[in-house]
């Protein structure tokens, strides 16, 4: 059997996921718990200080939509090269101990009541990156000191330790939390996209340029890798260098998810196989194709979360959990 | 009748905090009253509550407080007492070895509940309410206690502060108030705020203010930036128990400049407090309605008004 071109199949896929990315990116900002005018919105002789209209729509609900497109097709490619990495369906992008250190970070920021800003970033996002880098560094030092190169396995068992030492330290830390801080770090885990300026998402911007181009590089080796490392090696692929590549560049994007968004959860699983029922299993199109539908997913998720109840809202995490995992659910039955 | 308590006991033993035991404690706490006469006053009491630990030592009943709770620290006496944990930890076998006479728990504390029940040891159930109910909380605890006319003095005295506040502010228009408990510092991010339940939108309708967010009925909101956007409060109030280590704030005041649109902001009417007092349910309360009132309506208190 002979798969049909991959321009032809990318062609015909990712149209339609691009449309379903614009539109939510679009669409997201014209919904939410208030009602606005948007002629008044993008009425340029009110000025922005006098109007309510544009201002909901440009400080409250544009970066929330941008915020919501960033975070779900990072979340989303990086579930898709850590399951190709792992050469494992159930591997998520907290895997590996990065949510469990951004969280350590955010809860030594909330707990201690740290107050600075590191390069025009906030306390708390700050130390949420700073922790998920430490996670990362100390999971991949044990992952290259047991082999030559980078075990798999041994990737997995770090990880999955390192996750529960972090959730120790988590609940050590806890300890000397007060009530509103311990509430305010519940909400942290949760996730939430309203990010309220647009600061947080230009922050992270260089992280996301920088790991989406090593995705686009990804898409070949992780179809190698797919094959067996073994495999991959007498097809001329460095299995170590792309090991690296995959895990660096899977662990950054997270990492600079969670610090926008905090752990959004069931992302990272959710897309990645909707994806893959819907287009196969070619990570030349699986990544592009995660990238657009995470992003459209993740907007329409929080769009939920925030007109439901109105005028509370709900944590966007529990929007992707309840709608991602019926869906998810009915896609895999529909398809046997 | 001691082997029916017995046989109690060993029923609430059984099947835990059920109906067993909830029989038990009126048990406990009828026994005396069927008695016809007033129970001692308890000499052993622990409080793990700030508000209650507050009012034991405003209506003169500190020196009959053994212990008190990990977040207690008012008024300063409570410093020299020893920490039995708090409403999530509480350090049931502490309080027990103290053979405390009276112990001051929180409602949602079920287990502790029925520990104490199981124990024999007397119990009084606080929960947060509205203002009107701080004052009822006090003259009751009082009573409990044997301080019942220096609790009565207290309650008077804070109604009539309360009472003098509502009376300066009455008729003049009332400013939508957003007062804010919790948010990012720095940041506008993760904003918790009073909604139109508890004792905080009490003092605030109290210092004639209107809540923002009146018409949710729930004690907090989390109010996003649009919310905050749509209701265009004119008076922003942040009430902080504690200054954060290098909180600057200026800095945090002005952080809502990127809301230019709100009333509040532009007349710069964004207050912030770091202040113990206002998020405390106790003794304190006139005073804190007297500092909302200054600050929502500050032509009221001003000299020859």
């Amino acid at each position: 059997m002979t798969p049909a071109p991959l321009g032809g199949r990318l062609l015909k896929t990712l149209p339609w996921f691009a449309v379903l990315a614009i539109a939510a990116i679009v669409g997201g900002p014209l919904i939410g718990s208030t009602h606005i005018s948007l002629r008044r919105a993008f009425d340029p002789a009110i000025p922005f200080a006098d109007n309510v209209d544009a201002q909901i729509f440009f400080v409250a609900r544009l970066p929330r939509t941008l915020a919501g497109a960033l975070v779900g097709s990072m979340l989303a490619c990086a579930g898709v090269v850590f399951q190709g990495l792992l050469r494992n369906p159930l591997a998520t992008p907290f895997t590996l101990g990065v949510s469990a250190g951004a969280a350590l970070g955010a809860m030594l920021a909330i707990t201690f009541g740290w107050s600075f800003a590191w390069i025009g970033i906030p306390a708390a996002p700050a130390a949420s990156f700073i922790g998920s880098l430490a996670a990362v560094a100390v999971v991949y030092a044990l992952a290259r000191a047991r082999h030559g190169g980078m075990s798999t396995n041994v990737l997995l068992l770090a990880g999955v330790t390192m996750n529960a030492f972090f959730s120790a330290l988590i609940l050590f830390v806890q300890y000397f939390a007060d009530f509103a801080q311990t509430y305010r770090i519940l909400r942290w885990l949760m996730g939430d996209l309203d990010v309220s300026s647009y600061q947080p998402l230009v922050t992270a911007l260089p992280l996301v340029v920088i790991s989406f181009a090593v995705f686009a590089w990804l898409a070949r080796p992780l179809n190698l890798l797919s094959l067996g490392t073994d495999n991959a090696a007498t097809h001329g692929l460095d299995v170590t260098r792309a090991q690296r590549a995959a895990f660096i560049s899977a662990s950054l994007a997270t990492g600079a998810a969670v610090s926008v968004g905090g752990p959004v959860g069931f992302i990272g699983i959710i897309v990645p196989h909707l994806v893959r029922l819907m287009v196969g299993s070619d990570h030349r199109v699986v990544l592009p194709a995660s990238a657009l539908f995470g992003a459209a997913f993740l907007i329409g998720c929080d769009v939920v979360a925030r007109t439901a109840i109105s005028p509370v809202e709900l944590p966007v995490g529990v929007i992707t959990a309840l709608i991602g995992g019926p869906f998810f659910l009915w896609l895999l039955v529909r398809k046997s | 009748m001691k082997l029916l308590t017995y046989l109690v006991a060993a029923v609430a033993l059984v099947t835990g905090p059920s109906v067993a035991s909830r029989s038990l404690i009126s048990g406990v706490d009828g026994a005396a009253a069927m008695a016809g006469q007033p129970p001692a006053p308890p000499n052993r009491i622990i409080s793990l509550i700030p508000p209650m630990t507050e009012t034991l030592f405003a209506v003169g009943a500190g020196p009959q407080v053994i212990a008190v709770g990990s977040f207690d620290n008012y008024p300063p006496e409570v410093e020299k007492l020893q920490r039995v944990g708090a409403l999530l930890d509480p350090d049931v076998e502490r309080i027990l070895s103290l053979r405390p006479d009276l112990v001051v728990v929180y409602e949602s504390q079920t287990d502790l509940r029925a520990q104490l029940q199981r124990a024999h040891i007397p119990m009084y159930v606080y929960r947060h309410a509205g203002l009107a109910d701080i004052t009822t909380t006090i003259r009751d605890v009082g009573t409990r206690v044997g301080r019942a006319a220096a609790a009565t003095q207290l309650a008077q005295n804070i109604e009539q502060r309360i009472a003098a506040v509502r009376k300066r502010v009455a008729g003049l228009p009332r400013p939508s108030t957003l007062v804010v408990f919790e948010r990012e510092p720095l940041t506008l991010r993760g904003i918790y705020a009073s909604g139109g339940i508890g004792f905080i939108n009490d003092m605030v309708t109290a210092a004639g203010g209107a809540n923002a967010f009146a018409d949710v009925k729930r004690e907090a909101v989390q109010a996003t930036t649009e919310l905050v956007l749509a209701r265009r409060p004119a008076v922003i109030i942040e009430l902080r128990a504690t200054v954060a280590p290098g909180e600057d704030t200026r800095r945090e005041v002005a952080t809502w400049n990127a809301l230019s649109t709100l009333p509040a902001v532009q007349q710069g009417r964004v207050y912030l407090f770091s202040d113990q007092r206002m998020s405390i349910a106790g003794p304190r309360v006139g005073e804190v309605v007297e500092i909302l009132g200054r600050t929502i309506h500050p032509e009221a208190f001003a000299p020859g008004h």
